[in-house]
């Protein structure tokens, strides 16, 4: 698997600004076109919707991105694998499109930013060099969170919550299938702030799609380190609806913090020492920025990395913009619909101060996220963001919210309706991505 | 750079690579999307041009979308999300949506 652990030592950039001997070390430049060059970390949501904008909008400028993996394997719609209603090559998407518009794709890890010569440094030591550098690297996990908790215990307890190489919802999806009659499903579902806030709140119910079909006799107990989430209502009305007892919620209040788990002996262990064995784990553990966010300083003690809301400028280094998981965006959640929204901001932005013009005002951000409880049964969650009088982010009063609830009987319609947005959303976003 | 001419090289660029979107979506790249329009494009497709159950809101008349724009925004109009997103854009907004989206055949 194409893991990624360089031996990187911890920079900051106030310490670089002193000067860096980085540049005199490795002189190799990748490209040296005419125009300007973006250059771009990530071909995920941010980055993959960064380099298309770019491409389409400012034709003059080159652009480069940088990306490990050879596809990109969406989160969104992952949970619909586990519920037996998508195959992993319907969410796996080619950087072909992106390079037929002219977009340079380097299949690499970035390792390094040099802020002040303005070079990335690949994980074979070759640089490119950037006028202006968007990071969209999305979370990495905090494997020292929960004990026991590491890269090779997420081989049996999978948290299929990075995209990767696709293996990690593949395993999570043949474990389903393979439970014995009547097993135990359980989840470990993380702290606030994390990627997607109702992600783990579909994933219960898509695993419950395919446990009342194939599996009914079996449980899912899903340990929460909150009291409270995203959609709450809606999604508890519709598992007490469709799936009954099947699914239990522990909240942290009700010891649903997990703190250690033992792979070996498939336990979970909450925070007042009991042990909870389960047939099939879902660890979803505690994150943060990505690497490359905060080995290089970008990051904040929080891990997450701050940004100026108009035009996602890291606070460190004015020529770098982070967009997407990685930053600080409260109280916009780290969605995929931010993602994209933010990164064309923060395109323009960047180009706009290439060009010595200013950012675009009053900036809009957009997100709706919807979620599939059941068959033909969707709910979503939408908000408009924009700059408040202090400058900061804030939804737009009076607008946006949740699905309305009530029973089935009354709301089929809707949910319905849901659904088939939620599916069109999907489409959209990723041609608006990858097209 | 004029914006026109920057969009036509987009545009002509498009044509030139050749088949990675249909024609119809390549030439309505021409028209430059404005900042505000760009969060349609995440369910409504690319330059409005309506994606599965997403309704095609490319050549809708301008006074029509507004029109629509404020049975939504005053829940006078059948919605399931579109209720809850019209009330947060402003009218000077809808305006600029209903001119842009009114450009688009
Ligand atoms: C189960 C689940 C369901 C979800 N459902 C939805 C949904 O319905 N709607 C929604 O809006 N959002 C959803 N999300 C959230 C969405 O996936 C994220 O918010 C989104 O992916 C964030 O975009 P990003 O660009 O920050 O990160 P990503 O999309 O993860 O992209 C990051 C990319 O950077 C690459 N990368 C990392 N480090 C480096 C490096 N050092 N060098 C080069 N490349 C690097 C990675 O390989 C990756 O391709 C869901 C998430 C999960 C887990």
């Amino acid at each position: 698997m194409n893991g990624f652990s360089p031996k990187i030592t911890r920079r900051h950039f106030g310490a670089l600004l002193a000067g860096s001997a980085f540049t005199l070390a490795a002189p190799a430049i990748l490209r040296a076109d005419t125009g300007p060059r973006l250059v771009v970390i990530g071909g995920g949501f941010g980055g993959a919707s960064a380099a298309r904008f770019a491409r389409i909008n400012y034709p003059d400028v080159n652009v480069t991105l940088i990306e490990p993996y050879d596809s990109f394997v969406t989160c969104p719609y992952g949970n619909l694998i586990l519920g037996g209603r998508r195959e992993l090559p319907q969410i796996t998407h080619s950087y072909d499109g992106l390079r037929a518009r002219g977009v340079d794709i380097v299949q690499n890890w970035a390792k390094d930013i040099d802020p002040v010569a303005k070079q990335v440094t690949l994980a074979d030591d070759t640089q490119v060099a950037y006028d202006k550098l968007i990071v969209s690297p999305g979370i990495g996990l905090r494997w020292d969170a929960i004990e026991g908790y590491d890269e090779a215990a997420s081989e049996i307890f999978p948290h299929a919550w990075m995209g990767g190489d696709g293996s990690q919802i593949s395993i999570l999806r043949r474990q389903l299938e393979e439970l014995p009659e009547g097993g135990v499903v359980g989840l470990a579902i993380p702290p606030n702030p994390f990627r997607c806030p109702p992600g783990p709140y579909e994933r219960i119910s898509m695993i419950a799609h395919h446990l009342k079909q194939h599996n009914p006799r079996a449980k899912i107990l899903a340990f929460d380190a909150k009291d409270g989430f995203s959609k709450q209502g809606l999604f508890q009305e519709g598992w007490e609806e469709l799936y009954g007892d099947l699914i239990e919620w522990i909240p942290a209040s009700e010891d649903g913090t997990i703190v250690a788990v033992d792979p070996q002996e498939k336990v979970f262990i909450s925070e007042f020492g009991e042990r909870h064995k389960v047939d099939v784990g879902n660890v979803i553990p505690p994150q943060y920025a990505a690497a490359i966010a905060r080995d290089t300083g970008l990051a904040d003690e929080s891990g997450w990395v701050p940004v100026d809301p108009l035009t996602f400028a890291a606070g460190t280094a004015p020529d770098i913009h982070v967009i997407g998981d990685a930053n600080i965006g409260a109280p916009m959640p780290k969605s995929g619909y931010v993602a994209n929204s933010t990164a064309k901001q923060a395109v323009a932005s960047a180009i706009a101060d290439l060009r010595g013009e200013s950012p675009p005002q009053n900036p809009v951000y957009f997100n709706t996220c919807y979620s599939h409880v059941g068959e033909e049964y969707g709910i979503s969650v939408a908000a408009i963001f924009r700059l408040d009088d202090d400058g900061e982010i804030a939804a737009t009063p009076d607008s946006g919210g949740v699905s309305p609830s009530g029973p089935l009987s009354e709301q089929a319609h809707n949910r319905r309706r849901e659904a088939e947005y939620a599916d069109a959303w999907y489409d959209s976003i990723t041609t608006d991505m990858f097209s | 750079m004029s914006l026109l001419s920057q969009a036509l090289r987009g545009g002509a660029l498009a044509l030139l690579l050749g088949a990675f979107a249909p024609v119809g979506a390549a030439q309505a790249e021409e028209i430059r999307t404005p900042m505000i329009a760009q969060g349609c494009a995440g369910c409504h497709g690319q330059s409005g041009a309506g994606m599965g159950a997403a309704p095609r809101i490319a050549g809708y008349g301008r006074d029509a979308f507004i029109a629509t724009w404020e049975a939504f925004r005053d829940d006078e109009r059948p919605a399931t999300i579109m209720n809850r997103i019209a009330p947060g854009y402003t009218d000077e907004e809808v305006a600029e949506l209903a001119d842009y989206f009114s450009q688009l055949r």
